[in-house]
């Protein structure tokens, strides 16, 4: 019947129409522009603030002040936290990454590959300048990667100087001590330690702030672990998650700790509804705009004596690209810009000065907070070690998982270590390291 | 033969099927779904039990043999989700056949507004359940959620419903009952719907009250309706995701993780042969409870 004959042709046109848009559609488009103008997107996660702010003054100045036609956009539509890491990952994998991205170094950045996934710029002349124990944090034996996007900062206990005023307690300086402040302030009608299992990350901050102190009984520690020659719970390391075990049982904790998110918990710490809070340094930038009001002291997590204590330091986040990028010069060209003293004054105004740069002739000027000018000394004592995360590849992905339960009572210190060892192993394991 | 008998038999000759087994289109029609579903479904499945024995990183896989499963079920952290699976599942499907059963019964009475009741009932069923979940997450903070907050006002104090890990898993499997129970009561409605009232005519002659009338009558002929919503709910409980990863991520800790939300959390880790073979230990788990039980109801139906 001709009737349906027609159709069916129309339908097949129709269909064959579709299908060649479909193919079309499915090419993605690069950003060549009309004059040779090169446009570099830098993607991120949506979670900290502090980090957005920081990338768009970067590319900002970088935009203002490159003659070669290059700008720099920033997409800061990722997810937060584990979301985050999944997506970044998975975009890698399969090719769709933007020219830039925004991640951190050490552990977290061996887990994506770079050898095999990011831009090498090894041989790119500013990279010497680079401070060694951050240069080893975004570097393998096959290359280099990032460019800093901050400064170093320190990880320990922030406190309300005013909350332990008004208790009569001083800065403790040995473990010990910190658990009688704990019950000295408790006894006065003040939680002593805040907890924030609503943001699970945070959960960790004592543990890993702890590792000064584990590489003072175990200098080796973090290779140990590396080569697979000793364990977080036969090692030096289990003291770290007994430390937040000891806390747990001397009911140290908010009542609303399970579910408190971690700008919750800053909020809490301003205003004296808690005394102290494990926490990274570079919260200070959101104290001094926040709460400007607020008296906001650091001291290290402390050890067995007196004498030994020392900061754990972390390294910035950096800036990488990745290895399939269309556009690797001009990639380089921006990371030479951030990793510059210019750049360093970009970081330096937009996050305050949080800590030392890790890149030379970048110096920190003007006045430092409270937190910072705590964190200082450590540094020009040499009084510092790298976190754990720094030193080795073998972070497995779900340590604040375990925390939040050894804080929460649900497992103890021992088991909880164990069963970190046993995330680690494949870890490891997946990253093909030898002797696993 | 007048022409109108001519012309109507020469329809219904039309619109007899030529052959009764091979139906009225042929086979040919099946072939875009079939392609459709061989490629995103079949070939993933088939070549997913090659991956579960490997380590995968995407661009190389390791054959590792039963390492992957073996870690699998010693790891307590993945092995609490299959006892979470396990329990989420049975709890969320006898629930639903239970209380969908009794909705059924009382809607299908002579009850004032039962029109609307019905929408009412059947409208967590549309609901996105992404919106459920994040709704009851904030319902039942153990603080300042409202369920807390209403027992706080007759004097009793509401435990942490998503944030006690005896009690995770259970809050979470209430709201998925909240949300599916509709499902089930539609379909029983349908299917009591369906009972001749000559049944109920004569069982009240015979002097039965309403109970009787239940269990003699409704009960056993609501059957087919009753496999249906077991196997649905049980399939659709043992493979849940969405509500217990936007009510607590699994947490806390591993608490209320299940086989789905252990496979998500290894691939986010990067574990993707370990996830792989999470999803091969589901795809097994599913048939050896499901099938059975399917089986053997129907088996029972056709003798009925």
């Amino acid at each position: 019947m001709i009737h349906s004959r027609k159709k069916s042709k129309r339908l097949v046109i129709g269909a064959s129409v579709l299908a060649a848009s479909l193919a079309l559609a499915g090419c993605s488009g690069g950003d060549a522009g009309e004059d040779g103008a090169v446009k570099l997107t830098w993607y991120m996660g949506a979670g900290v603030p502090d980090d957005i702010a920081t990338a768009e003054a970067l590319a900002a100045a970088f935009n203002e002040s490159n003659d070669d036609g290059i700008t720099v956009e920033v997409d800061a539509s990722g997810p937060e936290g584990v979301e985050g890491d999944n997506l970044i990952k998975t975009r890698l994998a399969s090719g769709d990454m933007a020219d830039l991205l925004w991640y951190n170094s050490g552990a977290l950045l061996f887990a994506l590959n770079p050898d095999q996934q990011l831009l090498n710029i090894q041989d790119e002349p500013w990279v010497d300048t680079l401070n060694d124990t951050y240069r080893s944090t975004i570097s393998t034996e096959g290359g280099t990667y990032g460019a800093p996007v901050g400064n170093a900062m320190g990880g320990g206990i922030l406190y309300n100087i005013d909350v332990f005023e008004a208790a009569g307690v001083e800065v403790p300086k040995t473990w010990d001590e910190l658990l009688d402040t704990v019950k000295t302030i408790r006894d006065s009608g003040v939680d002593p330690v805040i907890q924030s299992y609503g943001d699970t990350w945070t959960s960790q901050m004592t543990v890993l702030a702890d590792f000064y102190n584990v590489l003072g009984e175990d200098e080796n520690f973090a290779d140990e672990i590396t080569a697979n020659e000793t364990t977080w719970q036969d090692g030096a390391g289990l003291k770290s998650f007994e430390k937040l075990q000891q806390l747990a049982d001397a009911d140290a904790f908010n009542a609303d700790y399970s579910t408190l998110l971690f700008d919750q918990a800053l909020t809490k710490l301003a205003n004296g509804e808690g005394a102290m809070y494990p926490m990274l340094t570079f919260t200070q930038a959101t104290f001094k705009q926040d709460y400007p009001d607020s008296n906001i002291g650091f001291f290290p997590v402390p050890g067995d004596s007196a004498e030994e204590v020392g900061l754990t330091t972390w390294m910035p986040s950096s800036v990488y690209s990745p290895a399939y990028t269309e556009h690797p010069e001009e990639v380089k060209e921006f990371m030479s810009f951030v990793a510059s003293p210019d750049g360093c004054a970009v970081i330096g105004e937009t996050r305050g000065n949080a800590g030392p740069f890790v890149v030379d002739g970048c110096e920190m000027t003007g006045e430092v907070s409270q937190i910072v000018s705590d964190m200082l000394p450590y540094f020009e004592e040499d009084k510092t070690k790298p976190a754990f995360e720094f030193l080795s590849a073998v972070k497995g992905p779900n340590l604040s998982n375990f925390t939040v339960e050894v804080g929460s009572g649900i497992s103890t210190a021992e088991k909880a270590a164990g069963a970190y060892d046993e995330d680690n192993k494949l870890l490891a394991q997946q990253l093909g390291l030898p002797g696993w | 033969m007048t022409t109108i008998e001519k012309s109507r038999k020469k329809e219904s000759a039309l619109r007899r099927p030529r052959d009764l087994t091979r139906g009225a289109y042929p086979g040919w029609f099946y072939l875009p779904a079939g392609v459709i579903y061989g490629v995103l479904f079949l070939l993933p499945t088939v070549v997913s039990f090659y991956f579960g024995f490997t380590r995968w990183n995407l661009s190389s896989a390791e054959f590792i043999g039963f390492d992957n499963f073996v870690t699998f079920f010693t790891q307590e952290r993945l092995n609490r989700g299959f006892i979470n699976t396990l329990i989420f599942g049975a709890l969320t499907s006898v629930a639903k056949v239970a209380l969908g059963l009794l909705l059924a019964v009382v809607l299908t009475s002579g009850i004032f507004a039962r029109g609307y009741l019905r929408a009412v009932i059947f409208f967590p069923v549309l609901v996105s359940t992404i919106g459920v979940g994040v709704t009851f997450k904030i319902l039942l903070d153990p603080f300042d959620g409202l369920v807390n907050q209403g027992l706080a006002l007759i004097g009793i104090t509401g435990p942490g419903w998503l944030t006690d890990p005896n009690l995770a898993i259970y809050s979470i499997a209430f709201v998925d009952i909240w949300k599916g129970v509709g499902l089930a009561a539609l379909i029983y409605i349908a299917g009591i719907v369906a009972i001749p009232s000559d049944y109920f005519e004569a069982a009240r002659v015979d002097g039965s009250n309403a109970w009787t009338n239940f269990w003699n009558i409704t009960l056993p002929l609501v059957r087919p309706a009753t496999i249906t919503v077991v196997i649905l709910s049980l399939i659709g409980g043992l493979r849940s995701f969405d509500l217990i990863w936007t009510m607590t991520s699994g947490g806390p800790g591993f608490a209320s993780d299940t086989i789905a939300s252990v496979i998500y959390k290894q691939y986010a880790a990067g574990y993707y042969g370990l996830s792989t073979a999470g999803n091969v230990i589901l795809f097994v788990l599913v048939t050896v409870l499901v099938l059975p039980i399917y089986l053997f109801l129907n088996r029972k139906s056709k003798e009925l």
